[in-house]
């Protein structure tokens, strides 16, 4: 990883973190942050996904959401390695604290601590919040 | 620098997208560049005409497209997120059959592409939001 941005065949690659924080549901954010996730999968950048607050909800495994009348689009999330966006990561306060753990999860992410998440951060060109 | 802005909130409810202006003003008058505002969630009702605010108050949709005409901003109202909210501009108005549209002056509608493409052609892209 480098601090400087990498050039491939003339076009700008850039690291871009989308950074989740709202539970599914309540609002509107994570179902309209996911679009932002899809579209960017068609600008070749590098791009990864954080989940903390909670975020952390929008990837618990078994949602069901007939009785709130909305889409469950978490199946989503499992196909995001179709569109090589691979790099999820989620942090370990944010679980514990919802009392929550990877098990709990419906796609193979990797947990890190606050801390951790917070060098990760560092390391983007772009961080988007959702 | 080259700034782009993303507007996560919208007028009159939230302080982000005053923020948003207030930093996009004081950006503009050390030098800088703003290369685009995109307005993403509810941040899309900056865009609409229709606004009528009370009059000792700001007019924040005009003061968007004053300040975007005066120095070329583009102002990019995102159109996923404006069809949910009922925001139509002349030609989607026609594409979707409505007897109205409600675009403000300076506002284009298009897609979530023009978020991303900020993110890598800026230097900073800066979001406000909740």
């Amino acid at each position: 990883m480098s601090d400087d941005m990498d050039f491939e065949e003339g076009g700008t690659v850039k690291k871009f973190m989308f950074v989740n924080r709202k539970a599914p549901y309540g609002t509107i954010y994570a179902l309209e942050g996911l679009e932002v996730v899809l579209i960017s999968a068609a600008f070749d950048q590098d791009v990864s996904l954080a989940f903390l607050d909670d975020g952390v909800f929008q990837l618990v495994k078994g949602q069901k959401t007939d009785g709130v009348e909305m889409k469950n689009f978490s199946p989503t999330y499992r196909a995001l390695e179709g569109y090589d966006i691979e790099k999820l990561y989620v942090e370990r306060e944010s679980l514990e604290a919802r009392g929550l753990s990877e098990d709990d999860l419906l796609v193979d992410v990797q947990v890190m601590s606050a801390a951790e998440m917070g060098d990760m951060m560092s390391q983007q060109d772009v961080v988007i919040s959702f | 620098m080259k700034f782009s802005i993303m507007v996560s909130e919208g007028p009159y409810t939230h302080q982000a997208t005053d923020s948003a202006y207030q930093f996009a003003k004081a950006a503009l008058a050390k030098g800088h560049e703003i290369m685009r505002v995109f307005f993403y969630h509810d941040g899309v009702n900056n865009g609409t005409r229709l606004t009528v605010p009370p009059q000792d108050d700001r007019h924040i949709v005009n003061r968007w497209s004053e300040l975007g005409t005066k120095n070329n901003i583009d102002l990019v109202i995102c159109i996923a997120a404006a069809q949910r909210r009922g925001l139509l501009d002349e030609n989607e108005a026609k594409r979707q059959g409505k007897n109205a549209d409600n675009i403000a002056p300076g506002f284009r509608i298009s897609g979530l592409g023009q978020l991303v493409e900020a993110g890598i052609q800026s230097d900073r892209l800066v979001v406000f939001g909740d």
